[in-house]
């Protein structure tokens, strides 16, 4: 155990007196009986929701975040036992781990054996012979695109995106570690094995990438510059962008290119200290069971792949998800780049720089 | 038994207590948890000036104060030009008993959510949208004009917003104004440029200062409007805080910056007030 030097010390009472200043004023909102947690926004779908509360006599109190960061943020601002369930990037799992807050999960009452192999994460979802998250959804950053306004088989290859042909018509998703991953994808480099080293040539490419572009865009924007006709090309798009907007724009479609794309995955954790672990297990085995999977799957905010094979997806969804492709979309996939703590800064600031970038 | 009674001091004390508890919770208190983390690291450890020599070392990070300083100029600017003559065709043009409503009809725009009406610009000024289509319909343009996702958008957005809290400011100054400074100055044989120049605009200074640097306040620390309209092709410093805290949770960094952006609104806030200080004297 390490002494703490003052300065943090006072730092660290100063934000403990804010945070219970904060919570006196939230006191209520959220009470022990029920299922507090902390979500992505596709699990704040009633249509998802709903059925679980019924069918188990509770509430599900849901609080958005952005970003594990704005997420773990949260988690150090509220008392012990104040959440249940988490949603977080998959890659990001050892984060909370590291930081003592997840409880192993029972492997044996998850379905783990129905997951797509691929997805199951284990590198950053099992920490020292525990599992401390399971995949629930997950999807590709790759090219979302108008297959009308463009040459579907130009999408076939990251070179495109920084061709002359579609200067302006570009928008890129507004997420660094994904756009990155493609950027590594589009020079030769696995994602897997991004070193400093690579910085000056990824830069390079997200540059020209950022020279073609109209826009950097966070999910909304991206998704409604693709929707409006604003850009024709997503960087960083996928089935995430494109199907739930299938109805109403057929002609929005993706591809993974030869060189590859970049997977995400999103998982679920349950809280060590959860005051409601035997209703947080129930949640998290609804979400994960073929009808909470098909729900997560087509929910409202976005679309994305179930992590689980058996998801009750109908046809006509498993077509906009383009389920039968998957083994090979799967194959030609590349985890997130998950960089240390140390390349994770640079690679921000190198994002930084290539948005200074005029 | 009243407090005034027992100790005349008392009650002055507790008319204030209140506003004071309150800007000790959430000002005062946060403020120096903010500033206590911008000293430390990330990964936590000891004191440490790093988060203040990034922002002053690395070009993407200053640029984003510059970004934001000339974003901030140029709404102002445009704000005052356009609210100053809207407000004195309300306060002289307007008969008075429509004034009210035609300033009720001023402020509606506030009357919706921020962001709704982010976006809402977002799409009259995109390729396909309400400006491009009437001006390719009408011939002037034969392509579409980039007016979304730029540094105009942005702008646009700020002013269509800071315009009518800036003729507030200014109306409420221009109807104090009392009418015989004109006569007087008609009295003198000033013509109605001159009263306007010598007289009329010299008295609604202040009205423009405190509008401006009102808007000078909440444009320089809006996130909302940039990140909608602006299409990050730049980064302005809220977005540049909002940067290190998503995925990374990098507070101590984002302390840092916000404390610098705090730093050139109170500099913004001194000026302000020694001028209008000298004005008074």
């Amino acid at each position: 155990m390490t002494a703490r030097n003052p300065l943090s010390a006072l730092k660290s009472h100063l934000s403990a007196a804010c945070a219970a200043a904060a919570l006196l004023l939230a006191a209520g909102g959220a009470e022990a009986a029920d299922l507090n947690a902390l979500i992505w926004c596709d699990h704040s779908d009633p249509a998802l929701l709903e059925p679980f509360e019924k069918a188990n006599d509770v509430k599900v109190n849901v609080k958005e975040f952005e970003g594990t960061g704005a997420g773990l943020a949260i988690v150090d601002q509220s008392q012990p036992g104040d959440w249940d369930v988490m949603v977080i990037d998959s890659i990001d799992v050892p984060r909370g781990v590291e930081k003592g807050l997840f409880e192993p999960l029972p492997v044996d009452k998850l379905p783990f054996a129905d997951l797509f192999p691929e997805v199951k994460m284990d590198k950053s979802t099992i920490v020292d012979g525990k599992r401390y998250g399971i995949t629930e959804k997950f999807g590709y950053n790759t090219i979302g695109f108008n297959k009308t306004k463009v040459d579907p088989a130009d999408m076939q290859s990251l070179a495109s995106l920084t061709s002359d042909k579609y200067k302006g018509k570009v928008a890129i998703y507004d997420y660094y570690l994904p756009v990155i991953g493609m950027a590594a994808l589009a020079i030769g480099k696995k994602t897997a094995d991004l070193t400093e080293a690579d910085l000056p040539a990824l830069k390079a490419e997200l540059l020209k990438m950022k020279a073609n572009a109209k826009l950097v865009g966070e999910v909304t924007a991206s998704q409604t510059a693709l929707a409006t006709g604003e850009v024709d090309i997503l960087v960083g798009g996928g089935e995430w962008v494109t199907a739930g907007l299938a109805k109403e724009n057929p002609a929005l479609d993706f591809s993974i290119p030869k060189e590859g794309a970049v997977l995400w995955s999103q998982s679920l954790a349950m809280f060590k200290d959860s005051k409601n672990k035997d209703m947080a297990l129930k949640f998290i085995q609804y979400i994960m069971s073929p009808e909470g999977q098909a729900r997560l799957a087509t929910s409202s905010c976005y679309w994305g792949m179930p992590a689980n094979k058996t998801a009750a997806l109908t046809d006509e969804q498993k077509k906009i998800l383009r389920f039968d492709e998957q083994p090979g979309f799967l194959a030609r996939a590349q985890a997130y780049p998950a960089p240390n703590a140390d390349l994770d800064k640079k690679m921000q600031d190198m994002w930084t720089e290539m948005l200074q970038a005029q | 038994m009243s407090v005034s009674g027992s100790n005349p001091r008392a009650l002055p004390w507790a008319l204030v207590t209140p506003a004071l508890a309150w800007t000790c919770a959430f000002f005062v208190l946060p403020f120096i948890a903010m500033g206590f983390s911008s000293l430390t690291g990330h990964e936590g450890g000891g004191f440490t000036l790093a988060n203040y020599s990034q922002f002053f070392t690395d070009p993407s990070y200053w640029r984003a104060m510059v970004n934001s300083l000339e974003v901030t100029a140029i709404v102002t600017v445009i704000s005052i030009l356009l609210a100053y003559p809207f407000a004195w065709i309300l306060a002289e043009m307007v008969p008075e008993r429509w004034q009210r409503l035609a300033l009720m009809l001023a402020v509606l725009p506030f009357w919706t959510s921020y962001v709704v009406r982010s976006y809402s610009w977002l799409l009259v000024l995109a390729q396909n949208g309400v400006i491009n289509r009437a001006l390719t319909g009408i011939g002037l343009i034969g392509e579409p004009l980039q007016l979304a996702n730029t540094r105009f958008a942005t702008v646009t957005g700020f002013v269509h917003f800071f315009v009518m809290l800036l003729t507030l400011t200014i109306f409420a100054n221009l109807k104090q104004l009392s009418p015989s400074y004109r006569k007087a100055a008609a009295d003198l044989g000033a013509g109605p440029v001159r009263t306007f120049l010598h007289v009329v605009l010299p008295l609604t200074l202040p009205g423009i200062m405190v509008g401006a640097f009102l808007t000078f306040v909440l444009c320089i620390g809006d996130y909302i409007t940039p990140q909608i309209l602006g299409g990050n092709n730049e980064l302005v410093m809220p977005q540049l805080v909002m940067l290190q805290i998503g995925r990374r949770g990098d507070f101590p960094l984002a302390s840092a910056l916000s404390i610098i952006l705090m730093a050139v609104v109170t500099i913004a806030y001194l000026a302000c007030a020694r001028w209008l200080k000298i004005e008074r004297a």
